[in-house]
């Protein structure tokens, strides 16, 4: 119950914030963080279980005829992300209470950033993956409204769309990728995929079901090529950044793919393709960031860079890269959400973004610098922090994989960038001489809580990494491995190439970032045409898509009637026809015997009528093939055993004559308003459409049913309705509600024409 | 003669094609005529044709005896013809109300939603 609950409770909250905003003034608007607070208190009271190897599960049956259900599982991986979601979100919300105090719509923010909070939160609970989508969706869909949170702006709203389209499309490629997997292992079950893991990965479709779930997880934790949403969702406000950006929602790519492994995993094809799309991300996203001047972009582009390596650690496959994986998810929350809350804080008291401008802040916000010191150390992997063990962890599994060169290389060069980013942010803006022209001053209490919170955990954890050896690593490890043992996690590790190696690149990235200036001179340029081309084509992408729109659009709602009838009717005709020639079989012709010298000159008779009918140029012959053709209908009727129909149609088609009769004056004669070609094309698809419908009814006369329905009405007829004409206690008796149903047509019809002629003769009168 | 009655539909569906295809608003009400006289010809026809036998219990007797015609279309039938009469009758007093307010009753000109005046 309680991981529902944990789920439910922040839904129940967004739901009634907006009734409760109401009551609750700005200031104290804090008090939304207890919401994410009581989930992730009752998260950690499995702790225990976890940190013995247990998976806790929930299921609640949702729509079991599809295999749908709400499969709630606590597992190490979903407990590392349940924690970051929850932790940070109640800190996030805090920070928030600050940043947006003066923001008219910010109940608003606070009811759909809750609604993506529990969204993120049943993403990583759910075991069964069509749930799991369905929250994948949700959080896509919240984020679109999140980074569009000042959509009064043009550029927000475009920005918001280009996030939504990249990451929706991706979960639409992703939910194929489901589907398919679902139909090979006949299950939406992780846990119980895993047991059919050898299966899928020998089934014929292995490389369709990676490549359209890949698509999903790579859209989502913007990896190369399609990265360039995540820089642009930097329009969001600062607080949605920081959490969206950060820690929870890109994460979920990456999470999909670890969730995944034990059961596509381990192959060459899933090795090559995560570690070299990971591994290029990593690098070009790490260098694309040291040309930025925005706080932000910075920020953006580093964490591309850090989804780049989980992705590529993912994808090694190795114990140590699980680790390594594991370290790192958990590091790099820790420091980007303090340093985007920090760069939010920093905007937010100075009003720029802009490096360049920003200098000396220290004095005026010690306490923020604090905060972002300790991230910036974190990320740049200085002992003894968090991001310092994750950086340890890489560089070992990269020196233990046998694609090591490639692997040592690619690692070096981005943790060195990383370094010089984790500085510019962190240190940049605090240290040298103060900008007389900005009045800065330290950020509120609540925007400083959650910076440093997070901050001093990142240090905490790496001092005293043996909580996080046991409630963390080991157990999230087993949702990689799929056994449980305990592992020991160490700052110390003695003098080893990997502590060479983070030494090297300290130094080198200490190098680098005294040159940050000149790079960024030099470089001017690079980024627009790089990012530019991409926007570009997407922008390209996205019109021509809506060209395409439009011209089917026009295509198929040409506005004309005519062709509305000739598309309609060749699909029934067409259809029919199908049927009767591929499948039913063509009727054969053999009734035409005994047919009466009269009976053959009647019918040829009606035919001819029909045809003047159709043809004619006069409104009165028109008329009055009709009326032909209508009582030689009831002859028909008569003939064969229906006086009621015949009855009926009598009355009716005199009717019908009579009021065509007093319209028909008021009517416009005819008009030959179609050319001699196209009417010659009219009468050759009319006789096909014809011709169809005489070969179904031909058919429908051969068929005989052993039991027709009507049997029925012909025994119980007199004896149950007490009725001898059967065709009168059907209407009336046995479908005596069809009948109803019929007068109420008819008097609708009737309501119309009145309400038609009245108000045509008020306006004859004016 | 089942297959020429079935012929005879076909003309009445082919006719009323036909004219649902011409660009005149009466061509239009006149096919909608046709195809309705088709359709219940149809459906009266489809399950088989008895001659001279009706579907009427006789006196005497407790239940319809066979040979006899099928009551169930013919029920289904009268219904119908009850309703094209409705639809009918609305498709002319529309007819006349559109050529009141327009002036013309040719169906291209109908593209637009709004009467130029």
């Amino acid at each position: 119950m309680f991981l529902l609950l944990s789920v439910a409770l922040i839904f129940m909250a967004a739901f009634a914030t907006p009734a409760i905003a109401r009551f609750i003034p700005h200031k104290q608007r804090f008090l939304f963080a207890l919401v994410p607070a009581t989930s992730f208190a009752l998260i950690c009271s499995k702790a225990s279980d976890i940190a013995q190897g247990l998976a806790i599960s929930e299921d609640y049956t949702w729509i079991p005829a599809f295999d749908i259900n709400l499969n709630f599982r606590l597992d190490g991986l979903s407990f590392l992300m349940a924690l970051l979601i929850t932790g940070i979100g109640a800190l996030i919300l805090t920070y928030a209470s600050g940043y947006l105090k003066g923001y008219e719509a910010n109940t608003r923010f606070y009811t759909i950033i809750q609604i993506f909070m529990a969204a993120m939160l049943g993403l990583v609970l759910s075991d069964n993956l069509i749930a799991m989508f369905i929250f994948w969706e949700l959080t896509t869909v919240s984020s679109f409204l999140l980074v569009g949170f000042n959509h009064e702006n043009p550029d927000a709203r475009k920005k918001a769309l280009q996030a939504l389209i990249v990451t929706a499309g991706g979960g639409l490629a992703m939910f194929a990728g489901i589907l398919l997997l679902g139909n090979v292992a006949g299950t939406y079950q992780v846990s119980e995929l895993i047991t059919h893991a050898e299966m899928i990965k020998n089934h014929k479709l292995y490389e369709a079901i990676v490549i359209l779930i890949c698509l999903g997880a790579f859209t989502k934790s913007a990896q190369f090529p399609f990265h360039f949403w995540l820089p642009n969702a930097m329009a969001a406000p600062t607080p949605v950044s920081a959490y969206l950006h950060s820690a929870t929602m890109v994460k979920a790519g990456v999470f999909l793919l670890a969730r995944l492994t034990p059961v596509l995993g381990g192959t060459s094809f899933w090795l090559h393709l995560l570690v070299y799309v990971g591994g290029f991300t990593m690098i070009l996203a790490a260098s694309l960031g040291l040309i930025y001047r925005d706080l932000k972009k910075i920020l953006a582009y580093s964490t591309l860079s850090v989804l780049g390596i989980i992705t590529l650690l993912i994808g090694m496959g190795t114990e140590f890269s699980f680790k390594a994986a594991i370290m790192m998810l958990f590091a790099h929350a820790l420091y980007k959400a303090t340093l985007f809350m920090v760069a939010g804080s920093i905007d937010h008291e100075t009003g720029t973004r802009d490096i360049t401008r920003l200098r000396g802040l220290r004095k005026v916000m010690p306490w923020t610098f604090a905060a972002a010191g300790l991230a910036a150390l974190s990320q740049a992997g200085f002992p003894p922090f968090t991001g310092f063990l994750a950086k340890e962890y890489f560089y070992g599994s990269a020196l233990d994989h046998n694609m090591k060169i490639l692997l040592i290389s690619s690692a070096f060069i981005s943790s060195m960038f990383l370094f010089v980013l984790a500085f510019k942010i962190g240190f940049h803006p605090f240290l040298g001489r103060e900008n007389k022209k900005i009045h800065a001053h330290e950020a509120p209490p609540t925007m400083l809580i959650g910076p440093v919170t997070l901050g001093l955990l990142s240090l905490l954890f790496g001092l005293f990494p043996g909580p996080i050896a046991k409630y963390i690593l080991s157990p999230a490890l087993a949702s990689f491995n799929t056994t449980f043992h305990p592992v020991k996690l160490k700052l110390w590790h003695g003098v080893n190439t990997a502590l060479i190696l983070s030494l090297i690149t300290l130094t080198c990235g200490f190098g680098l970032y005294k040159l940050r200036k000149k790079i960024r001179q030099n470089a001017t340029g690079v980024d627009d045409k790089l990012n530019i081309q991409f926007d570009q084509s997407f922008a390209n992408g996205l019109e021509s898509f809506i060209k395409f729109a439009k011209w089917s659009t026009k295509l198929i709602q040409s506005g004309s009637l005519r062709s509305y009838m000739i598309i309609t009717i060749s699909a029934f005709a067409g259809l029919l026809l199908y049927i009767l020639l591929y499948v039913g079989g063509m009727p054969e012709f053999y009734k035409f015997s005994h047919v009466k010298p009269i009976t053959l000159a009647f019918l040829v008779a009606l035919a001819i009528v029909t045809i003047v009918a159709c043809t004619t140029l006069s409104r009165m012959t028109a008329l009055l093939s009709l009326g032909v053709i209508g009582f030689g209908i009831t002859l028909i009727y008569m003939m064969y055993g229906a006086p009621d129909l015949a009855f009926t149609q009598i009355l009716v088609e005199t009717l019908t004559v009579v009021m065509f009769m007093v319209v028909i004056h008021k009517l416009p004669r005819f008009k030959d308003f179609s050319t001699r070609r196209k009417k010659a094309f009219d009468a050759i698809f009319a006789s096909i459409v014809g011709m169809t419908v005489t070969f179904l009814v031909i058919k429908a006369q051969n068929l005989s049913s052993k039991n027709p329905v009507s049997q029925i009405y012909a025994e119980t007829s007199y004896l149950e309705a007490h009725g001898r004409n059967v065709v009168n206690v059907i209407l009336v008796d046995f479908r005596a509600f069809d009948t109803f149903g019929e007068i109420v047509v008819l008097s609708i019809a009737g309501l119309g024409v009145s309400l038609l002629m009245r108000n045509n003769k008020k306006e004859d009168t004016e | 003669m089942e297959t020429l009655i079935a012929i005879l539909i076909g003309i009445l569906f082919a006719g009323g094609v036909y004219c649902l295809l011409q660009r005149s608003l009466v061509r239009l009400v006149i096919g909608i005529m046709l195809i309705g006289q088709g359709a219940n010809l149809l459906t009266f026809a489809a399950s088989g044709l008895t001659r001279k036998h009706t579907a009427i219990i006789k006196s005497g007797e407790t239940i319809l005896q066979a040979p006899h015609a099928d009551p169930l279309p013919q029920a289904l039938v009268l219904t119908a013809i009850v309703i094209g009469f409705g639809f009918t009758a609305f498709c002319l007093a529309l007819l006349h109300r559109t050529y009141k307010t327009l002036g013309h009753d040719d169906l291209e000109k109908f593209n637009t939603t709004d009467t130029d005046k």
